[in-house]
């Protein structure tokens, strides 16, 4: 038996197509949100489209720490009730929310829109570090924090950092590698519990 | 009787990149298997106990499930962490270096074990060596002659006579020294080697790291040697290594930064 080739609508094709271009959309999904999307009612999905629009319309990086704002500087910038001597630097938009939930951490923020990958071509030019840099000469900044991911790349990144701020006597550190909270002794990796042993603290 | 559906082997990660939402995928070179690439499902999950060990310049024992088209880690043991190359900026970029090498020059599944055995030791031997710089040229030499590209240093390889001790010109695209009468039929820029870098290079393929380390290199040798061995490697992967500008970026801050954590690098 052969196939009838059926072909969807136009419009629709398109909007299956550019669903799966969205990361973790397989094509099935893409086709499930499409004819969900034409199912409600009209309100909604203008929403949603004015939604995307205004992203890529009113979001700039903020000109302090290159987080994504509408405004500028951003929020956490703008605030000075927040500790002005000390900067947090993560590699991704995605941290600093993740970050501000612990609510363990009150400085400022800055974004490095990724992290130093050597075989992917992914050099120290091509993330936001010379504004950092500015933004500490002669500062009052007292300690930077670098939370890059604990892996070699982020490692790496972090190094990099590390010898680039070191001339300006500025203290760096970083958060401490150790055990995940609920997690069991019995199945961490030898290379986590060993640096948890490493950085043990008083009790 | 059904094929095994797993199977158990050790190797040395080589390379990651993000998979979905939490997996990761590795390429694993292994001594019995070759290069390769396998799932490590939720490792980049803060609580996964696979994530840490499964980083790159890590040696592994790992248990394998075969899939329909990727195979899947499902255990993994610490064979050697090689710590010492993530501690220091100047060494981790060489090693990252050694591995993109490694990669380049493998195919999936083709069984060396002779180039793991070199890529474990040169990943041991950079955090003990005082001059990585010789260690990296070494290294290059080595797995360029392992992967068969090793240059012909003894005879002219457009016709075959042997060469003198003196200098030469080197032909990337013919694989080798070409002699005086058979420079001009080669076509290709041929690139200016002395007599020394010669006997050096082929010291360097016959011999073991062991006796490589204690041959006394002057700094214009090695200079010659990094600025000829970039030119071949680059037309043999037909691309420079990625990581080689990295590692010249890096190294340049460790000399402008006496006596910090790159005091040791050289390169």
């Amino acid at each position: 038996m052969t196939s009838r080739g059926y072909k969807a609508a136009d419009p629709v094709t398109k909007l299956v197509e550019e669903l799966h271009k969205l990361p973790g959309i397989g094509p099935k999904s893409a086709q499930r949100l499409a004819y969900y999307l034409i199912r409600i009612p009209d309100g909604q999905s203008m929403e949603l489209a004015d939604a995307i629009a205004a992203v890529k319309q009113r979001i700039i990086l903020c000109s302090c720490c290159a987080n994504i704002t509408d405004i500028d500087p951003c929020d956490i910038w703008g605030d000075t009730a927040r500790d002005q001597t000390r900067i947090c630097v993560v590699e991704e938009p995605l941290d600093v929310p993740t970050l501000e939930r612990t609510g363990a951490f009150n400085g400022l923020y800055h974004v490095l829109h990724g992290v130093i990958a050597p075989m992917k071509g992914i050099g120290p030019d091509d993330l936001q570090i010379g504004g950092l840099l500015e933004r500490l000469k002669g500062s009052a900044v007292e300690e930077v924090v670098l939370a890059t991911n604990p892996n070699v790349e982020g490692e790496a990144t972090s190094m990099f950092i590390h010898n680039l701020i070191s001339p300006l006597g500025i203290r760096v550190t970083r958060p401490a590698r150790g055990l995940p909270v609920g997690g069991d002794i019995e199945f961490a990796d030898e290379v986590t519990l060993g640096r948890a042993l490493e950085g043990r603290q008083e009790f | 009787m059904p094929t095994p559906r797993t199977y158990n082997t050790q190797g040395i990660v080589i390379k990651d990149m993000e998979l979905g939402d939490a997996d990761r995928i590795v390429t694993v070179y292994t001594p019995d298997r070759g290069k390769l690439r396998a799932v490590a499902k939720g490792a980049r999950r803060i609580k996964s106990r696979k994530g840490g060990q499964l980083q790159p310049l890590t040696e592994v024992r790992i248990s394998i499930v075969i899939g329909s088209t990727l195979d899947s880690i499902t255990e993994v043991e610490t064979v050697n962490s090689n710590r010492g190359l993530r501690e220091d900026l100047g060494l981790l970029s060489q090693a990252i270096y050694v591995a993109e090498l490694v990669d380049g020059f493998t195919a999936d599944g083709a069984v060396n074990p002779r180039e793991y055995e070199l890529l474990s030791n040169i990943l041991v031997a950079l955090q003990v060596v005082e001059d990585t710089e010789q260690l990296m040229r070494y290294c290059e030499v080595q797995l360029l002659a392992m992967a068969g590209f090793g240059p012909e240093f003894g005879q002219c390889v457009e016709c075959g006579i042997d060469l003198g001790p003196r200098d030469h010109l080197l032909s990337c695209v013919a694989g080798g020294l070409v002699g005086p009468e058979c420079k001009a039929s080669t076509g290709d820029p041929l690139i200016h080697l002395s007599m020394n870098s010669i006997k050096v290079l082929r010291f360097f393929q016959d011999v073991g790291w062991d006796q490589a380390q204690n041959l006394p290199l002057t700094g214009e040798i090695k200079s010659e040697l990094k600025r000829v061995l970039a030119a071949y490697l680059a037309y043999v992967l037909d691309r420079e290594p990625r990581s080689a500008g990295f590692v010249t970026q890096v190294a340049a801050m460790g000399k402008t930064d006496s006596g910090g954590p790159l005091g040791s690098t050289s390169t």
